[in-house]
């Protein structure tokens, strides 16, 4: 090949080191090529147990983000005298950034600790993040998981114990029936990809349930495109189509589930609702309780040789009527025929019979059985473990709605009747979990529970049980900014980050001092309705004082977000700092045993950049918060890796950040004494550490006694027990209990009863999301939603060169009926209008979505003159967000003038309940997207003028 | 015919688009052999540069009996390459030793000839080198002896999530390549064109799909 | 395709410098052979604009280069790009134009020879034997590059007529090289009886020019007619087009000049150019026609490989006018490229036809005929424009869409 273009001279210097991408949230493993000091190769790490040598679109693209214009790359401050906004910004030193801050935040904690909300994005230092907001004393802390899945992470947890997300998955290796809902990418989408391909291969039959087929679907062997929110009809038809068939798997499900524990009825006190239980008086002993169907009366779940009922109502001495749970359950669906499901799902009758019969013929003859020896809680020897080979993945499309939890109870339903919890070939858990609701924390409970001066109570985040565990006041308002663990959402253990913005701005339930966003885009493509928001953020009251004070903005580029921050904090990337994945947090674990990874520099940091994790360190030390400082006074640690180091949960608990190369001379696996060569040896090991299990404690985690035993050692557990699947969610009750004033002890504001009473039905229902039933449904006949695209990862990586040339603006995609019937046609201007607002963007015509459907990529559009682009750029002219038309509250009905647009049980935003009409733009109309906003102004430090020719080539510099 | 001829099979039963070929390709090629792959406006309004392969969609069927394909496309390296005679300047060539087409951006005087003789749009002008381009299969990893043996695959081989695309010499039997486009019945682009195109797709394997594949390949064989 | 304006400038300037030479070689062949009276300086005025047209030309094709100066290198390919020999035979005819021009100018460069008109009469019909021959070499050689199928188009579309026009050309053009060799060659002439008649060396010159300019026409029609995938331009209609429009052009522009230099000659000319106008209408209408009926032989079924009748392309793998774009896809719509059409059509030969019929009715008139003339250029230029963008290649099958 050509002489003037030689790869390597001998003088090159050529290095490859090993961290951990950073391109999307799923942490592949990679090796980084460098040529002179500069990347020439990012390529997959083979050795790594992730993503095994392969890499993403995204991923093969962070020379890109390295050396992208956007970068910020010194603290800026609101000029004196500058609208906010505007973006109008000086320079400062890094010294002057600390000083301000640790004044303003050393009086708030003095003060008020709860005027200081610290909201994060998909960052993977929540165990930091949350440790210093925790030992700051705010309640205010949460990262991004409200507005994303909280609903897929609530909704299983509490039935399974554990969760697809960074928590669990499908077994694809064994599986032989994979049904996949409502996914376009996910997390884990490196390794789901890989799978896939493997599971196709090995003939597996692969169905995607979903209103678009795109990606993943687009492979799938059978697509069912269903009408939006309508899953739960459809899952409830196919439990109840297994209970008509007897398709379920009877032994698993009595005894992993607690489908044949007896439920208390139609009674007026606290027990109504509630399981039986035999000695009432001391918890502790309390026994759940089956009906022994051989000798008619009650003996104690899971005595052995009984054959307990599953269906039939029953009285107890006492007179009490009682039915299993699993009565109940085939109550609840006996009306969810395939019929009934086929009108709300637009799904055949048919095709929904044909599925369960599917799955019921797995699970009659195509079990898997595996020769691993195990013993369960109780104390029985199994000799294999066993499972139906039937795998389920769903994200998004099932959490993003507001009926999304019930919609994953059924899931997690279906999936416990089919018997493949955490059993080969279908959903399995990965370290820290399965975890005991019931143990985990718990948020704080009352306003008590935070002090000037003082660390909060507990962690700001948590998983309640019964309405005692929600953290409200005395006559039960909310505490939190965002209203989470209130009355109003009581399950939502990821927060409301989504309704922050407008609760400060509104002063509901109180003003508070200073915002503080590490890491997400809320004025742009993280917010609901972002043309409101960005309003509110430049909002004054009377005095001429923004309503809310100070906005502190932590984001490595220039960000639609950053454009509204008193102070903006440039971070690094991750080619340039230290990182984390702890199992503290979310780790990247495998099925077979708890994995953590980290990411090391490889780059110097650039010019006034600084690690954000140094950042809250060096706050956290100045503000003195106790945890990171010594007895007599002064800084506990020099900077982050001397913190994760050094740090561990408890004095001596030998539990840090890391679990790796543990102990002084880095021996020890998961406990161990602080190893000051923590870090070097992660280094040396492809930056992961693999803890491999032993066979027999990588199934059937919610009851092996092995396994648990060695999680308690650990920490991952408290205790060894059975983790019940829940067939019938006992917690809810608890909560609808309090509702119907049936139960002692906090109760509901009335004007809530009746929401509460509805939707924590501790059995799965179906229902239109609460928006719909708001909503002009003639007037507004479609479904809108957002799918992920694959090349691009929300607004991170919006400035990248490479990445924009594949999706540099979006379409609407329309059914080609739907847009011949609205007389539109392929390309068009069209505009879409909500109730809440409208946008005019192009169209594309698609036989890939389903008539009531209409769709877009989610965040390729962008602000005029963001992200280090021009301000023609086709993202802002011709691209959009389709956020301008969803309300992050719900419209006022009745007495609720604020509710948030959220799931009523887990606050989880339901951005995909948004209903629109479509109609043609005029002829005369401009051809470019609506709304628009004034460009945003390059910032200090930033390259005024952009290149016309980009012609990166490693080791010579980018020209 | 040469002895040995590399190429790539691309499976498009599990190929689901996802690009990780297109910036793989791109990232390992601006550094190497290819020189700097330039990109014009690459912070304005319509972002273009030279990409060696790009992914592209086709819907198939009408709804609900739609088929969604995903369609990497990338040089064929045609056993009978039409866009190397054509050259003027012998900068394109086909190598006798394994038959990768290449282009020699020292001879080459971007007069575009060789594009107008490739059937696919396999060719792309570099715009600011002014030279042919076009995929190199990586001949400057696959026979680095400095690199894994592992490694000594095409930067888009090696990133590829799904393993869609497999790598070898179509002419050994024994090799994955040529196993797969036997077992699968693997199929060239565009026939009609004779061109013999080295790269074959392996259809869907979906009985929805009315692929290529058998019926064809038997009805071809009938003609023959 | 988007039509490249360097080459379609390129082509249309050489076409007409070739025809141009050609007419003003017939009419040295004219003064040669008959009585008809000396045209003065017109052919050394006209090799000289020939000279013009055809440096106008090249350096149109420079700007078509990435790499103007390694052009060189595109001479090397010859024994298999029809571009390469385009690239050999285009300063040939250059050179053999300049000399000729510089003998018409200086006389003293141009001894007679002696010739025999008796000689040249016996040996036409051996000449046009010859010519034949040589011109089935030529096809033969074109041959190499297109496929069997081109002879089936050959027996279906007027073949007679492009069969006997590139051959009658050719023939009457080595006809006389084969005067001129036996006016040479000393013991050639014992053989028959030479009556001396003299002649310019020019004529000798000439008779390589003509020889070179219809190898310069061969090569730049099979640039085109050689690449298959172009259905549009795969044909032997590709390689009359561009030999009739060039003489046409050519011709038009020799009778402009005649027109101003020599009006004596102008009837010459303009029959010539008439009949030429006339058959190159006939010719590229035929071919028009051809065109309209194609089938695209790829489709979207063969390009992906699946047989689904209905296969919508959603997306090109780029968000931007990439090279496949703007290299392939002229973007223009169906009613402009239609439109293109007839107006070329009327400009390249219906006005022009019309408006020599009237003069020659009439009488000639210089200013008419260079509006003549320049109603044709431009028209040649829509037409060479139109040639390019008729043609579809099946790479934009995948380029169908910009997202
Ligand atoms: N319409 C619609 N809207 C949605 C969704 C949807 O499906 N539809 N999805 C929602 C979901 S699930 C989510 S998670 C959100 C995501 O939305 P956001 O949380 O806003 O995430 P990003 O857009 O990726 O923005 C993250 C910010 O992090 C910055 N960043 C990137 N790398 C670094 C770094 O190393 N350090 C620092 N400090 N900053 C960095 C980026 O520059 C960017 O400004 O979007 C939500 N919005
Ligand atoms: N490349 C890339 N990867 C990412 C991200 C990214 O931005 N880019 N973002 C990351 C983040 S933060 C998240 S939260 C995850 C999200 O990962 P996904 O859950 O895969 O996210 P979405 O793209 O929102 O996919 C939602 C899917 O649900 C479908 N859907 C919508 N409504 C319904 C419904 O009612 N029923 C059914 N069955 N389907 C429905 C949509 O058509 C879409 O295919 O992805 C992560 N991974
Ligand atoms: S999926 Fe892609 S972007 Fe995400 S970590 Fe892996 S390689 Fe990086
Ligand atoms: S990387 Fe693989 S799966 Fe992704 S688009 Fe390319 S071939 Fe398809
Ligand atoms: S695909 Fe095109 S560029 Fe590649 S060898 Fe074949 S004809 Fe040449
Ligand atoms: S563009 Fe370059 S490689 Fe292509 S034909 Fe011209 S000289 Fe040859
Ligand atoms: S083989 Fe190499 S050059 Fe060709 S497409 Fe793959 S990565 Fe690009
Ligand atoms: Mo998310």
């Amino acid at each position: 090949m050509a002489a003037t273009s030689s790869t390597s001279s001998s003088n090159d210097k050529i290095e490859v080191k090993t961290t951990t991408c950073y391109m999307c949230a799923c942490r592949c493993g990679i090796r980084v090529h460098l040529k002179n000091d500069q990347i020439r190769f990012i390529q997959g790490n083979p050795d790594h147990p992730l993503n095994q040598g392969i890499l993403c679109a995204k991923g093969s693209a962070g020379i890109m983000k390295q050396y992208s214009p956007a970068r910020l790359s010194q603290p800026m401050l609101r000029k004196a005298g500058a609208t906010r906004g505007e973006g109008d910004f000086e320079a400062i030193s890094w010294e002057q950034a600390f000083q301000i801050l640790t004044e303003r935040l050393a009086n708030i904690r003095a003060t008020d600790p709860k005027k200081l909300a610290l909201f994060t994005g998909r960052d993977q230092m929540q165990a930091l993040t949350g440790l210093f907001a925790q030992q700051f004393g705010t309640p205010n802390y949460a990262a991004h998981g409200g507005f994303c899945s909280v609903n897929m992470a609530a909704g299983m947890i509490y039935s399974l114990g554990g969760s697809f997300w960074e928590f669990g998955g499908p077994d694809l290796e064994r599986a032989k029936l994979f049904v996949m809902i409502g996914t376009a990418e996910d997390h884990h989408s490196n390794p789901l990809k890989k799978e896939l391909s493997k599971f196709k291969r090995n003939g597996g039959k692969f169905i995607s349930i979903n209103p678009i087929r795109t990606g993943y679907s687009a492979i799938a062997d059978e697509w069912l495109a269903i009408k939006p929110a309508s899953d739960a009809a459809l899952l409830l038809a196919l439990i109840h189509q297994l209970i008509k068939i007897e398709g379920f798997d009877l032994q698993s499900v009595v005894q992993y589930s607690n489908a044949a524990q007896l439920v208390y009825l139609d009674r007026e006190d606290e027990l109504d609702g509630l399981f039986v239980r035999s000695n009432l008086e001391s918890s502790a002993n309390a026994k759940l309780q089956w009906w022994d169907s051989q000798n008619n009366c009650v003996v104690d779940a899971h005595t052995q040789a009984v054959t307990p009922a599953l269906f039939g109502e029953y009285k107890l001495a006492d007179g009490s009527r009682v039915k299993p749970a699993f009565q109940l359950l085939s109550e609840r669906v006996s009306e969810c025929t395939p019929e009934w499901a086929e009108l709300q799902t637009g799904i055949e009758a048919l095709q929904i019979v044909q599925l369960a019969a599917e799955m019921a013929e797995v699970v009659k003859s195509g079990q898997i059985e595996l020769p691993i020896a195990w013993t369960d809680v109780w104390g029985n020897q199994h000799k294999s473990v066993k499972g139906a080979p039937i795998a389920f993945h769903s994200m998004r499309g099932l959490a993003a709605h507001s009926n999304g939890f019930q919609t994953i109870r059924a899931l997690s339903i279906l999936m416990i009747l089919l018997g493949t919890i955490d059993s080969p070939g279908g959903f399995r858990h990965k370290a820290p979990y399965p975890k005991n609701i019931k143990h985990l924390p718990k948020p704080p409970k009352t306003t008590a529970d935070f002090q000037p001066n003082t660390p909060l109570k507990g962690s700001p985040l948590g998983w309640p049980c019964t309405p005692e565990d929600l953290f409200v006041t005395d006559d039960g308002a909310p505490v939190r900014i965002d209203k989470a663990f209130s009355w109003e959402y009581p399950l939502a253990v990821h927060g409301l980050m989504h309704n922050v913005i407008t609760n400060a701005w509104r002063g509901d339930p109180y003003p508070i001092d200073t915002l503080f966003i590490f890491m997400s885009n809320l004025a742009w493509n993280s917010s609901m309705n972002p043309q409101k928001v960005r309003e509110m953020l430049q909002d004054q009251d009377a005095a001429g004082e923004y309503k809310i004070p100070f906005i502190v903005v932590c984001d490595a580029f220039s960000s639609e977000t950053v454009q509204f921050a008193d102070l903006v904090l440039p971070d690094t990337t991750y080619l340039e700092r230290h990182d984390v994945m702890s199992m503290l947090d979310r780790p990247i674990s495998e099925y077979d045993g708890p994995v953590d990874s980290v990411r090391v520099p490889i780059l110097p940091v650039k010019d006034g950049c600084k690690p954000f994790q140094d950042v809250v360190v060096e706050l956290a030390s100045r503000l003195k918060l106790p945890k990171f400082t010594n007895d007599d006074g002064t800084r506990k640690f020099k900077n982050y890796p001397d913190f994760v180091i050094n740090y561990e949960t408890a004095p001596d608990s030998g539990v840090g950040f890391l679990s790796g190369w543990r102990g002084k001379d880095g021996t020890k696996s998961l406990k161990g004494e602080p190893n000051p060569k923590q870090w070097e040896m992660y280094a040396a090991n492809n930056c992961f550490h693999h803890h491999v299990m032993p066979k027999e404690h990588q199934y059937m985690r919610n009851f092996n006694r092995g396994y648990q035993e060695w999680a308690v050692e650990m920490g991952f557990l408290t205790q060894v027990e059975p983790l019940t699947l829940a067939i019938y969610c006992e917690d809810l009750q608890h909560f609808k209990l309090a509702a119907e004033g049936k139960r002692e002890g906090r109760q509901p504001p009335d004007a809530l009863r009746e929401r509460i009473k509805t939707y924590f039905d501790p059995l799965p229902f179906y229902y239109r999301p609460l928006e719909e039933n708001l909503s002009d449904l003639n007037k507004f006949p479609l479904n809108a939603v957002t799918q992920r695209p694959m090349a691009m990862y929300h607004s991170w990586d919006s400035q990248n060169a490479w990445l924009r040339q594949i999706h540099a603006h979006n379409y609407l995609y329309i059914n080609a009926q739907t847009a011949e019937a609205a007389g539109i046609a392929d390309e068009d201007w069209i505009w879409v209008e909500s109730m809440h607002g409208k946008i005019r963007c192009m169209c594309k015509l698609s036989e890939a979505v389903e008539p009531g459907t209409v769709w877009s990529w989610n965040a390729i559009g962008k602000a005029s003159g963001a992200w280090g682009l021009s301000n023609d750029s086709n993202e802002s002219q011709k691209g959009f967000l389709l956020n301008h038309l969803i309300a992050e509250e719900l419209p006022a009905h009745g007495e609720f003038k604020h509710l948030s647009n959220s799931d009523p049980v887990t606050g989880q935003a339901g951005w995909y309940d948004v209903r629109v009409r479509i109609y043609k733009a005029e002829a005369s109309e401009e051809q470019q997207t609506l709304p628009q906003f004034s460009p945003a102004k390059p910032y200090p430090g930033m390259k005024k003028s952009r290149p016309k020719w980009l012609t990166y080539f490693a080791g010579k510099g980018a020209k | 015919m040469s002895k040995k001829q590399l190429a790539l099979a691309i499976d498009l039963n599990v190929c689901v688009g996802c690009s990780a070929c297109v910036t793989s390709c791109k990232q390992w090629n601006t550094s190497g052999s290819a020189g700097a792959m330039a990109d014009q406006n690459p912070y304005d309004a319509d972002p273009s540069g030279t990409f060696f392969n790009r992914v592209q969609t086709f819907e198939v069927g009408s709804f609900p009996n739609t088929e969604v394909v995903h369609f990497p496309k990338s040089c064929m390296h045609c056993e009978n390459p039409p866009c190397v005679p054509v050259c003027p300047t012998g900068a394109s060539y086909k190598r006798a030793e394994d038959g990768i087409v290449l282009v020699d951006y020292d001879k080459c005087i971007g007069c575009n000839y060789c594009s107008w003789a490739c059937p696919w749009g396999a060719r792309e002008l570099d715009e600011f080198k002014k030279v042919m381009t076009k995929c190199t299969l990586c001949v400057d990893r696959i026979y680095d002896e400095s690199l894994d043996e592992r490694d000594r695959k095409p930067a888009c081989v090696l990133s590829c999530p799904t393993g869609a695309r497999i790598f070898g010499d179509i002419k050994d039997p024994a090799s994955d390549i040529a196993q797969a486009i036997d077992s699968r019945n693997g199929y060239q682009l565009m026939p009609e064109w004779e061109t013999n195109p080295a790269n074959h797709y392996l259809p869907r394997d979906n009985k929805n799909f009315d692929q290529h594949a058998n019926a064809d390949k038997s009805k071809d064989e009938e003609q023959k | 395709m988007n039509p490249p304006f360097s080459v379609v400038f390129l082509t249309t300037f050489i076409g007409m410098a070739q025809g141009c030479f050609l007419a003003l070689f017939g009419e040295q062949l004219r003064e040669q052979f008959s009585t008809a009276p000396a045209s003065g300086n017109l052919l050394s005025y006209g090799a000289m604009v020939v000279l013009l047209l055809l440096i106008a030309g090249l350096a149109a094709s420079f700007f078509h280069l990435g790499h103007p100066e390694r052009a060189w290198r595109a001479a090397t390919m010859w024994r298999t790009s029809w571009l390469s020999r385009e690239v050999i035979a285009l300063p040939i005819f250059m050179c053999v134009v300049l000399i000729y021009a510089t003998l018409s100018f200086f006389p003293v460069f141009n001894p007679d020879v002696s010739f025999n008109l008796l000689a040249a009469k016996s040996s036409l019909i051996i000449g046009v034997a010859g010519g034949v021959s040589l011109l089935l070499i030529l096809i033969c050689l074109g041959m190499v590059y297109l496929s069997i199928k081109i002879l089936q188009q050959w027996r279906t579309h007027l073949p007679i007529v492009n069969f006997v026009l590139v051959s009658c050309v050719t023939g009457f053009v080595l006809a006389v090289g084969f005067y001129i060799l036996l006016a040479l060659v000393p013991t050639l002439r014992h053989v028959v009886d030479l009556d001396g008649v003299p002649i310019h060396w020019s004529l000798i010159v000439g008779l390589a020019g003509v020889f070179s300019l219809f190898l310069l026409f061969v090569c730049t029609g099979m640039i085109y007619a050689c690449l298959k995938f172009l259905q549009q331009w795969h044909t032997p209609f590709t390689l009359a087009n561009f030999i009739l429009l060039g003489c046409s052009s050519g011709f038009m522009l020799a009778t402009t000049l005649g027109a101003w230099l020599a009006p004596q000659t102008t009837h010459f000319f303009m029959t010539s150019t008439l009949i030429l106008t006339i058959v190159a209408g006939i010719v590229r209408s035929a071919s028009l026609l051809r065109n309209k009926g194609l089938v695209p032989k790829s489709t979207l079924q063969s390009a992906i490989g699946v047989k689904n009748p209905k296969i919508v392309q959603k997306s090109s793998g780029a968000m931007a006018p990439t090279f496949n774009r703007h290299q392939f896809n002229h973007g223009k719509t169906r009613l402009f490229i239609r439109s293109i059409k007839w107006i070329f059509l009327a400009l390249v030969f219906v006005l022009p036809i019309v408006l020599l019929i009237v003069q020659l009715l009439t009488q000639v008139d210089l200013t008419l005929m260079l509006v003549t003339l320049l109603i044709q250029y431009l028209g040649l230029i829509a037409e060479r424009w139109y040639f390019f963008a008729d043609a579809n290649h099946p790479q934009n099958i995948y380029y169908q869409v910009i997202c």
